[in-house]
């Protein structure tokens, strides 16, 4: 269709269409081909001879014929060819103008419609190439149709088949748990049945060994019997102790109780290993969470702006391990709070440290991607531009500089040189000479205003430091009165308080003492120093040392501190606290080997507080 | 590594005395006691006919001669020679006898289990106790020796008694959870008293001393069970070898299983070292055939030299097809034992069974695999180091320690066929016992405390 077109567009005038119509007339269809023939020798005919062609008009019917023609052309809405009668009588005259006018529109008419007959030939020509493209298209789409039908068909098909393997499967899994229930319930009755059968069987053989029993030992067998040169001691030397009905009783009592001693003994060293194991391992959940806190709190506290409250539990629970850390004695105590405590705070920080490793690999990750998505290239070609521009930057600002120092040289060159120039300078400078004069007088007036409050201040501080002094005193003086009325009462109260044994970190006294003096630590130096005061006042007491007084060893300790703080000048410039622990930790350093001397052995207490003693006092 | 000559033996019967200085081996009837350290006979006693079991007292001053055939019981002191004791159980048959763990009583078990006859030498005293349980493993001692555990069985249950041992007092009497017991055993600390059912089913129980039930383990059902059963040294684990070819490990606080150690037949781990015995070429013994060496001197003839060699992983070890139709077939964890340190545990599946495998029970990982040549036959740990002996049948003795391991030949004229071995006291001497003779093998400490003992000496051969 589509190279017919080509051959029919481009001609539109009348003769060159006429010709082409009739190529393409005659290309296209044969059949037609007569008429066409027919047709186109008519119309130059028509024009030359006029007399031949009009057959049906003769010399004698051409009144008839006009007035046929007249008529006929009269119905198809021309105008009539005769001329308008005057009147009616006369007879109608054919009108040559009329005639012409006529024959000239059907002319025209009959190019019109020729043309339009060519038209539609073409747009039939179209037409049909457009329904043969569609009925292949729709072949096509026919055969497409056909084959999906088909597979579809298949598809269907082959889901059928497994539906039916499906319940197969389903049968065959049923009926094969049909046949292990049924192999289950046959296991199951064999069994009873074979328990049964034992049982009957044992039955039967307990009665025949009874049986055999009673005939092999009722009839006094001689030949039983023991032959022995003679009897030999008893492997611990004991002789062999005869039962009687008495003494079966206790007999049985005594190995109960041998029995209970030996399983208790089992579960005491059995509770020991387990205690031990749990010390350790709080001392590494203590440790874990020391470590924690010393990595997450510097990371915590530079991002302030973010998760405040989250910080704000980082910064308490340092806090709160300071003053835990104080009570190591707390470790002692299995007592719920600790515990709780413990682990609440190492599972708070358990869950920051997630959460902040959880956030570096989400930064890590991302950089990644970055890095990924990012082509390298192009990355690369950006950071070399980039320290282009800034060479470059570099560059001009060193020019720069070098011209001003040019400048500048040769202005300090023009100062020195010209004197005029230098006169110039110098009315502009009076002025600013002036200004400087006036700046520095109140310079100096600040200046001694700054000395004077120097001075003060310095006599405050020096009055601080004496007035702290009197207070230091007064306070070891107050302190040693303590201490003295306090060991009277611990006196008294020592035997109450020799019933907390090594584990005595939960009695109540040390809960007492440990909180009302929250500053005051380390249960070493605490037993360490116990026997410092107690020496003299409870050398009578055998028992316990190191269970004895809590509350006098503190004050000594304290004392000692107090002592230190006094003597050690250099450390009074430093914060007061860090003063106390720095002296504490000296004196349970100092007196840690006596403590676990004193914690062994009575005897060589007293040796070492003796030691100690000498030590201190002076 | 010195052996010494080699000794007639009857019934593989070869045993160290508890306090470590004295041998005793029986060669038919006849009980020989010889010197640990010179191998010199020190008493020789004659019994009434063929010695089927022997066994020192616990203080080492009496040796107890089972003649089961006779349903006799003879005992031998060694301090006094002349002194002699007889037991005879009569008509009610014998087929079992041990010590006491104070050594002063014999415990003697009649035929078809009908009672247990308690035979004092101290008095004349003797206590019968009724209904003991045909069992593996039916009868056990603390080992402190002060309690005696005894599997009994009336009106078809199971029943544990509880012995004290000082006088034979009944302690504790209890039934046990058990479809049909199969064994039981103390807790090294004697505290804990396993208990475990027959093989057709799996369970374990655990008693206290006084009876009370800790805790029941069961790892699966409607399959063969327990196989073998060990306590670690330390009382701390219980390794239960099962048919499946699995051991799994109790801990003694929850008793639950902590670990269950599998033996694949392919081990492909590559942390596990696998040695793997292998024949030395016979190139060598050709170089000899030209000069036929001197018997004496020479290595037997038809033995071949065998050495270890490190095989690269994945190992296929040998595995045994079991007959499926037939009772006791041989799969599973059939051995267990525990290292005295309590550091490893050694076990054989007998469908592997030319393998040892070797646990490390700090990490509870397999360690170590060796694969011998033929069947192993048995393996026992030293009594002082982390250091395990093994016997397979064959002419050598193989010894494993964690630097590695050795296989030595035996030297003897004929085949020394080693069918099992025990170690002394002080693991410096391996005692080796084939089929009638034994002989020891001395094991060089680094100290070199082990001084060649002048009788033999000159008889002994040592072998390179």
């Amino acid at each position: 269709m589509g190279d017919w077109m080509t051959v029919t567009d481009p001609g539109l005038s009348s003769e060159s269409k006429n010709i082409s119509q009739y190529t393409s007339e005659t290309k296209m269809s044969p059949s037609s081909l007569y008429s066409q023939q027919v047709l186109c020798s008519s119309i130059p005919l028509s024009k030359n001879v006029h007399s031949f062609f009009s057959a049906f008009c003769t010399e004698q019917n051409i009144e008839q014929s006009i007035s046929y023609l007249d008529q006929e052309l009269t119905t198809f809405g021309f105008p009539s060819l005769y001329e308008e009668s005057k009147g009616k009588e006369t007879k109608r005259e054919l009108n040559i103008v009329a005639v012409l006018n006529c024959m000239n529109e059907l002319l025209v008419l009959q190019r019109k419609n020729l043309l339009a007959q060519e038209n539609v030939e073409t747009q039939n020509l179209k037409l049909g190439s457009d329904m043969d493209h569609l009925q292949s298209c729709y072949a096509k789409l026919k055969e497409q149709l056909e084959t999906s039908r088909r597979e579809m068909i298949g598809l269907q098909e082959r889901d059928r088949q497994l539906q039916c393997k499906n319940r197969n499967l389903h049968q065959l899994l049923k009926n094969e748990k049909d046949e292990v229930q049924k192999l289950q319930n046959i296991i199951a009755s064999r069994a009873t049945q074979y328990n049964h059968d034992m049982k009957r069987k044992e039955r039967e053989y307990n009665k025949l060994k009874e049986r055999l029993h009673q005939l092999v030992m009722n009839k006094k067998d001689k030949k039983i019997a023991m032959e022995v040169l003679n009897y030999v001691g008893r492997a611990d030397g004991k002789r062999g102790s005869w039962r009687t009905g008495k003494t079966e009783a206790s007999f049985f009592l005594r190995n109960e109780d041998e029995m209970y001693k030996i399983l208790l003994n089992d579960y005491e060293y059995r509770q020991k290993q387990i205690l031990m194991e749990n010390a350790e391992l709080k001392k590494v959940l203590q440790q874990m969470k020391k470590e924690m806190i010393s990595l997450l709190s510097p990371q915590k506290q530079k991002p302030r702006e973010r998760a405040d409250d989250s910080t704000g539990t980082v910064l308490s629970d340092v806090d709160e391990d300071a003053g835990e850390l104080s009570r190591e004695s707390m470790w002692d105590l299995s007592c719920e709070t600790v515990r709780e405590q413990l682990t609440n705070s190492i599972r708070k920080q358990w869950r920051i440290l997630k959460s902040h490793v959880e956030k570096l690999d989400n930064q890590v990750s991302k950089v990644h991607l970055e890095g990924f998505n990012d082509e390298d290239v192009i990355s690369r070609q950006d950071h070399e531009q980039e320290t282009e521009k800034l060479e470059l930057e570099i560059q001009q600002c060193k020019e720069m500089i070098k011209t001003q120092q040019q400048l500048l040289q040769q202005q300090l060159a023009t100062t020195c040189d010209d004197d005029t120039t230098s006169l110039l300078r110098d009315c502009y400078l009076l002025e600013e000479k002036e200004r400087l004069k006036e700046e520095w007088s109140l310079f100096k007036e600040q200046k001694k205003n700054f000395e004077k409050e120097r001075r003060n201040f310095t006599e405050a501080a020096i009055r601080l430091g004496l007035e702290r002094k009197a207070f230091e005193e007064e306070r070891a003086s107050w302190l040693k009165q303590q201490f003295l009325n306090m060991t009277t009462f611990d006196h008294q109260n020592s035997e109450n308080v020799k019933l907390f044994s090594a584990f005595s970190g939960s009695s109540e006294q040390d809960n007492l003492t440990v909180h009302s003096r929250p500053r005051q630590k380390k249960p070493h130096s605490v037993s360490s120093g116990s026997p410092v005061c107690t020496s003299k006042l409870t050398k009578s007491l055998p028992a316990s040392p190191c269970t004895s007084d809590f509350c006098p060893t503190r004050s000594c300790v304290s004392e000692h501190s107090s002592i230190s703080v006094l003597n050690i000048t250099p450390e009074e410039t430093k914060p007061n606290q860090v003063g106390r622990e720095c002296t504490n930790q000296k004196w349970s350093v100092a007196s840690r080997p006596g403590s676990r001397e004193g914690c062994y052995s009575g005897c060589s207490l007293t040796y070492t507080n003796s030691h100690l003693e000498k030590d201190d006092l002076p | 590594m010195n052996f010494s000559e080699v000794f007639k033996l009857s019934s593989l019967l070869c045993k160290f005395s508890p306090d470590g200085k004295y041998l005793a081996s029986c060669v038919q009837y006849r009980l020989v006691v010889r010197d640990v350290n010179t191998l010199q006979i020190l008493q020789l006693y004659t019994c009434l006919d063929q010695i089927q079991h022997i066994e020192w007292s616990a203080d080492s001053l009496f040796i107890l001669c089972a003649l089961y055939k006779r349903g006799l019981v003879q005992v031998w002191s060694l301090e006094q020679p002349e002194w002699h004791c007889r037991i005879d159980e009569g008509s009610a048959g014998l087929v079992a006898s041990c010590w006491s763990p104070d050594g002063r009583h014999i415990l003697n078990t009649t035929e078809f289990h009908l009672r247990i006859t308690v035979w004092s030498l101290c008095t004349k005293s003797v206590s019968y106790i009724k209904y003991p349980k045909a069992c593996q493993q039916g009868m056990t001692f603390t080992r402190d020796g002060h309690y005696m555990a005894l599997a009994e069985r009336r009106d078809c249950k199971d029943y544990v008694s509880i012995f004290v041992c000082s006088d034979w007092q009944l302690l504790r009497h209890f039934d046990t959870d058990t479809q049909d017991l199969a064994g039981i055993e103390w807790a090294p600390n004697g505290c804990v008293l396993a208990v475990w059912d027959t093989c057709l089913e799996y369970k374990v129980l655990l008693y206290s001393l006084d009876g009370r039930p800790l805790s029941a383990y069961s790892a699966y059902e409607w399959s063969l069970g327990i196989k073998s059963v060990a306590w670690s040294p330390s009382s701390q684990f219980l390794a239960v070898g099962s048919y499946d070819g699995k051991v799994r490990i109790l801990n003694h606080v929850t008793w639950k299983m902590i670990t269950e150690f599998g033996h694949p037949a392919t081990i492909t781990n590559p942390k596990i070292v696998v040695y793997k015995e292998a024949e030395k070429s016979p190139q060598l013994a050709l170089g000899r055939l030209a000069f036929p060496p001197p018997r004496a001197a020479a290595s037997p003839l038809g033995t071949m030299e065998s050495k270890y060699e490190i095989a690269s992983v994945p190992v296929a070890l040998q595995t045994l097809k079991p007959v499926a139709d037939r009772a006791n077939p041989k799969i599973g964890i059939g051995v267990l034992a525990f290292s005295p340190d309590n550091y490893f545990l050694a076990t054989r599946n007998d469908n592997i069974p030319n393998a040892v495998w070797i646990w490390d029970i700090q990490k509870l990982r397999l360690f170590v695999v060796l694969e011998q040549l033929s069947p192993v036959r048995s393996f026992q740990w030293d009594p002082q180091r982390p250091r395990l002996a093994i016997c397979t049948g064959g002419s050598k003795v193989y010894l494993w320690s964690p630097a590695g391991c050795v296989s030595v030949q035996v030297p003897g004229e004929g085949d020394f066929q080693v069918l099992s071995l025990c170690w002394h006291l002080n693991g410096d001497s391996l005692a080796l016992l084939s089929k009638d003779h034994f002989c020891l093998c001395f094991l060089e400490t680094e100290e070199g405390s082990v001084q060649p003992p002048d009788s033999w000496a000159t008889t002994g051969r040592t072998c390179a």
